[in-house]
């Protein structure tokens, strides 16, 4: 009678673990070919740039660019040393970031809330929403100066229109039951508003996060083209100026670098601010 | 005695989208005594849950009198207890912050809340997990959260709309078996709406028949069953058949004109 028993026992505990091991020998393989496609891409890049068939003056070479870099890092660049570059156009980005999203979480959420106002303002937001944004850039300059406030208002601009939409139909898409549930229960309208209409809505709103932090970069960064003395941006413009294409690489690599710890940022948050939704799937995430 | 639910002539239209006038209920009649468990049953769109939405004050009637524990309805009244047909728990809330919702909407501390919430969740044998998220729960324990988060605010009234329909069969009795448990410990009068004539007559003292679409009411029957009853076994005394065989002669005509109706619809 007990062999049958072992037998059925065994598979089980065998199959969870070449499952587990399966999944080990999967991760170590992606991250190989990950390794692959940078190498092949930077590989054929320098190999490409060497022998003559990609133009080095135009689009530079791995190693130069790398090179660059490490003199930014060890000697400064030439408006100063490359922390207080990365830490301008962090703080404009941020600010930006900030001021955008807040304005957009309130007054979506206003504009969600009230019928008759999001009526008469439609139109206004939505052909001011079809302007190429970043054009403003050039109104803040002349407006704000050339100091960090015109290039928090254009990113601020920028992060606005995202973060203001997806807040608007976040409180749009309120499950009516759970409106009528919490005024059964007893709340009132604030209540209703911080208790179920903001929580309902903030699934959309931090998805819109992810964006629009990458358009907060943007909004900074064109900023300092419009005219800046500092940041990564102007980094990238006097580069240019300059002929120097490793440089403008060299200052696309530091933006890259910011936008990725940026995201792995917004990602903690999000799962901060909403644990009660069931896990997704890992494989979704990249 | 002043009923606790009274319905005089009412009736309620709609505006579709497509600019037409749609009525869902009409010059309809019900009364429902302090501490009586009503069952509602009707042919689908026969306006079972717009008849809720006007006792709980969430919509006012186009025409006709409302009254509720001897008062016109004006809004959302207190001592209404409304359980949802579909999930209506907060999903971002732990099971104790819903439960506990409704007595902090209504002014109790927090610490206050919080403590008659756990006392609600082990009534309704949920101990253990008031940590929980309802997407961690199976659909009869969010049943049991949104039963907890109504019967924490002492309803006088209780609302149901085909809360268990969604239910298997086995967790749906076993539910039931507890609502009239909880049910009998308060003197909460229930309107209790479903689309089984079944489950109506194992739970209900009265049982409502409604006229398809636009609703009124068509007969009501007492049901003289003993209490306390096992929802489980009810169906199986030589009385509940006599019950259930007179009461669906006058469903069944309801029934097939609603699904008439639907067949046309759809043609």
């Amino acid at each position: 009678m007990s062999r049958p028993q072992e037998q059925a026992a065994r598979p089980v505990v065998d199959l969870a673990a070449r499952r587990r091991q399966q999944a080990r020998r999967r991760q170590v393989s992606v991250q190989l070919l990950r390794l692959a496609v940078a190498v092949i891409v930077l590989g054929g890049w320098e190999l490409g740039a060497r022998s003559g068939v990609i133009d080095k003056f135009f689009w530079s070479q791995p190693s130069d660019i790398a090179t660059t870099l490490w003199h930014w890092v060890k000697d400064g660049t030439d408006l100063g040393p490359l922390w207080d570059q990365v830490l301008t156009t962090l703080e404009e980005t941020v600010g930006g970031f900030v001021v955008g999203s807040i304005l957009g979480v309130v007054l979506g959420v206003i504009l969600g809330r009230n019928r008759l106002l999001s009526d008469v303002m439609g139109p206004y937001i939505k052909a001011a929403n079809a302007i190429p944004r970043v054009v403003v850039g050039a109104l803040f300059a002349i407006s704000l100066g050339l100091d960090i406030r015109s290039k928090i208002a254009t990113a601020a601009v920028l992060v606005f229109f995202v973060v203001f939409f997806n807040a608007f139909q976040g409180v749009r898409e309120v499950d009516r039951n759970l409106v009528a549930n919490a005024r059964i229960l007893g709340a009132d309208g604030r209540r209703l508003t911080t208790e179920v209409i903001i929580p309902s809505a903030l699934s959309w709103i931090i998805a819109s996060l992810h964006t629009s932090f990458g358009l907060a970069l943007v909004g900074a960064v064109v900023g300092e083209l419009f005219g800046a003395t500092a940041g990564v941006g102007e980094l990238i413009y006097s580069a240019k100026n300059n002929f120097d294409a490793a440089g403008v690489f060299a200052g696309m690599a530091l933006l890259a670098a910011m936008a990725l710890v940026a995201e792995a940022l917004i990602t903690a948050l999000e799962d901060r601010l909403i644990r009660w939704r069931p896990p997704v799937a890992t494989e979704t995430r990249i | 005695m002043t009923p606790a639910i009274e319905l005089r002539g009412v009736t309620k239209r709609f505006l579709t989208p497509s600019g037409g006038v749609y009525t869902a209920l009409r010059d309809l009649h019900m009364t429902v005594d302090p501490g009586e468990f009503c069952a509602v049953v009707g042919p689908t769109g026969c306006g079972k849950s717009t008849t809720l939405g006007l006792i709980s004050g969430l919509e006012p009637p186009s025409e006709g009198e409302v009254e509720v524990l001897g008062k016109p309805v004006n809004g959302i009244a207190d001592g209404i207890g409304y359980v949802f047909q579909s999930d209506a728990v907060f999903p971002w809330k732990t099971v104790l912050e819903n439960v506990a919702a409704g007595p902090r909407y209504r002014g109790a501390s927090n610490r206050d809340a919080r403590e008659r919430a756990r006392d609600w969740i082990s009534r309704v044998g949920l101990s253990g997990f008031e940590d929980r998220y309802p997407y961690q729960l199976s659909g009869g324990m969010r049943k049991r959260v949104a039963l907890a988060q109504s019967l924490i605010n002492g309803p006088r009234i209780l609302l149901m709309d085909e809360p268990f329909s969604a239910l298997d069969v086995q967790t749906r009795s076993l539910m039931e078996n507890e609502l009239l448990g909880l049910w009998s410990a308060s003197s909460a009068s229930v309107v209790f709406i479903t689309h089984d004539l079944e489950e109506a007559i194992s739970l209900g003292d009265r049982v409502f028949v409604m006229t398809a679409g636009p609703g009124t009411m068509k007969s009501n029957y007492k049901i003289d069953l003993p209490r306390p009853r096992n929802v489980a076994e009810i169906r199986f005394q030589p009385h509940f058949a006599e019950i259930y065989e007179e009461i669906w002669k006058d469903l069944r005509d309801e029934v097939l004109v609603s699904y008439e109706r639907q067949k046309r619809g759809a043609a």
